[in-house]
């Protein structure tokens, strides 16, 4: 093989019109493929493992919602295994695709995920991590696809002990990455700047 | 070298962010309220990042990839010059990415996007939607049919416009990485004056998403070709481990 490498493709801003190309139902082109929107739908059948809602906003440096912000997220299923080709522990659950992709509302700016809580993965060396979902967020004026990771509040005990958490410096940054719970809903605020910036990853 | 017919499963190398634009680039005003301002965290890749949703090319539309014909009424087409664009999705190491999925969007031949926060004074084509999508096949290869995007003005300085350009969204085998960027068309001089193009601080970074007219693969008295290929973030060299199989 060459030893001459390549440069991964710069990346360029998503633009304010994202919609268009990822969630073309919602950008009101609502006869393509289908009608569906790739991604709205994570649960595809009688899944395993408990649903809930995750929701909230994305906030600016002046705690503007972001109106025009587009989310992802990828998490394992609910015995913690990824419905992926290379996922090399087991078979992931059929009935739960582990990807959602989502807008924030072009009114309100809220986002909001219909899945399950993910059950825990392990890092590298065999320790487990809480369970999480990684989050990849697009928007006008964001250059680089921004990550980051959704941990939840009733995990106390799993979270203390994440390996990713505890990366993180600051304990009390650590909060910016640990979702709410209120009922079967939990909450996760992403705020881009200021004095609440969520951690974001170089992963 | 022992071949294995397993899926590659490794991390995948540290994200060259030399390459890449900065999050805070006061050029392109939006990006001074929507960057980041502290360091971001590093850790290493677990199997939470080094894997990532795939798609079948079941899922695909027959027109999925033809946005002249995708929007359009029966027996009509999009207005514009017609173009094919192609090219391949490849890793940092040169090797084919097959089966993944791309998708593209883009304002029709005179700048507008059928988007309702779009209230630029060119007309909309009745025929044009502005998006497609693919997947790559077993050589990394992709390709599609639409017609040249115009340039548009924006509210950025008192007169900035953007150069003729296709967005592009490209999944790899990994969620670590993903990719949203643009494509540009060469000869264009909206490119050398762009703010969001002069986001990334590396000539050849922007040469690198500039496609080049391919007229081997124009079709005479039908459609010209561009050509551009996507470099994702390639895998760290798993050699220790094959060298260890193969003992
Ligand atoms: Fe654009």
């Amino acid at each position: 093989m060459s030893a001459e490498y390549l440069k991964e493709s710069a990346s360029q801003t998503a633009g304010p019109y994202v919609h268009i190309g990822c969630v073309p139902s919602f950008a009101g082109l609502t006869g393509m493929y289908g009608g569906n929107d790739l991604g709205d739908t994570m649960i595809t059948g009688d899944v395993k493992g408990e649903r809930i809602t995750i929701e909230g906003y994305v906030f600016d440096g002046s705690g503007a919602p972001a109106k025009d912000a587009l989310l992802e997220i990828w998490q394992a299923d609910a015995a913690g295994l990824y419905n992926a080709p290379t996922e090399t522990r087991g078979q992931a659950d059929p009935n739960f695709t582990g990807w959602g992709r989502q807008p924030t509302d072009g009114d309100t700016g809220r986002y909001r995920f219909e899945t399950i809580k993910p059950g825990a993965v392990p890092y590298p060396g065999g320790q487990m991590q809480a369970p999480h979902c990684v989050v990849w967020i697009v928007a006008r004026g964001i250059n680089l696809g921004l990550n980051t990771r959704i941990y939840f509040d009733d995990e106390a005990d799993a979270n203390a002990s994440d390996p990713v958490l505890n990366k993180v410096e600051l304990s009390a940054r650590r909060d910016t990455l640990v979702a709410k719970k209120s009922g079967n809903t939990y909450t996760f605020n992403i705020h881009l700047q200021g004095e609440h910036e969520t951690v974001f990853f170089d992963i | 070298m022992t071949q294995t017919a397993k899926p590659e499963t490794g991390a995948f190398s540290p994200r060259d962010l030399d390459h890449q634009p900065p999050a805070f680039t006061p050029g392109y005003k939006t990006s001074i309220l929507r960057s980041p301002q502290r360091n971001l965290v590093s850790f290493e890749n677990t199997v939470s990042e080094i894997t990532g949703p795939t798609f079948g090319h079941q899922m695909l539309g027959e027109l999925d990839n033809d946005l002249i014909l995708n929007y359009a009424a029966p027996g009509e087409s999009a207005i514009g010059e017609r173009l094919i664009v192609h090219g391949r999705v490849l890793d940092e190491q040169g090797r084919p990415v097959p089966n993944v999925l791309v998708e593209f969007w883009q304002a029709n031949a005179g700048g507008r996007y059928r988007h309702k926060k779009d209230a630029y004074l060119a007309a909309l084509d009745p025929n044009f939607g502005g998006c497609g999508r693919t997947i790559s096949a077993e050589d990394g290869s992709y390709n599609f049919r639409t017609v040249k995007p115009g340039p548009y003005p924006w509210p950025n300085g008192a007169n900035d416009w953007r150069p003729a350009h296709i967005h592009f969204s490209v999944f790899g085998h990994g969620f670590a990485q993903r990719l949203i960027t643009q494509m540009y068309f060469e000869g264009d001089p909206h490119i050398a004056l762009c703010p969001i193009v002069q986001t990334i601080p590396d000539e050849t970074a922007i040469d690198a998403l500039v496609a080049r007219l391919d007229m081997d693969n124009t079709i005479p008295m039908d459609i010209r070709a561009y050509r551009f290929d996507i470099v994702l973030r390639g895998r760290r060299s798993t050699l220790f481990e094959n060298r260890l199989e193969g003992n």
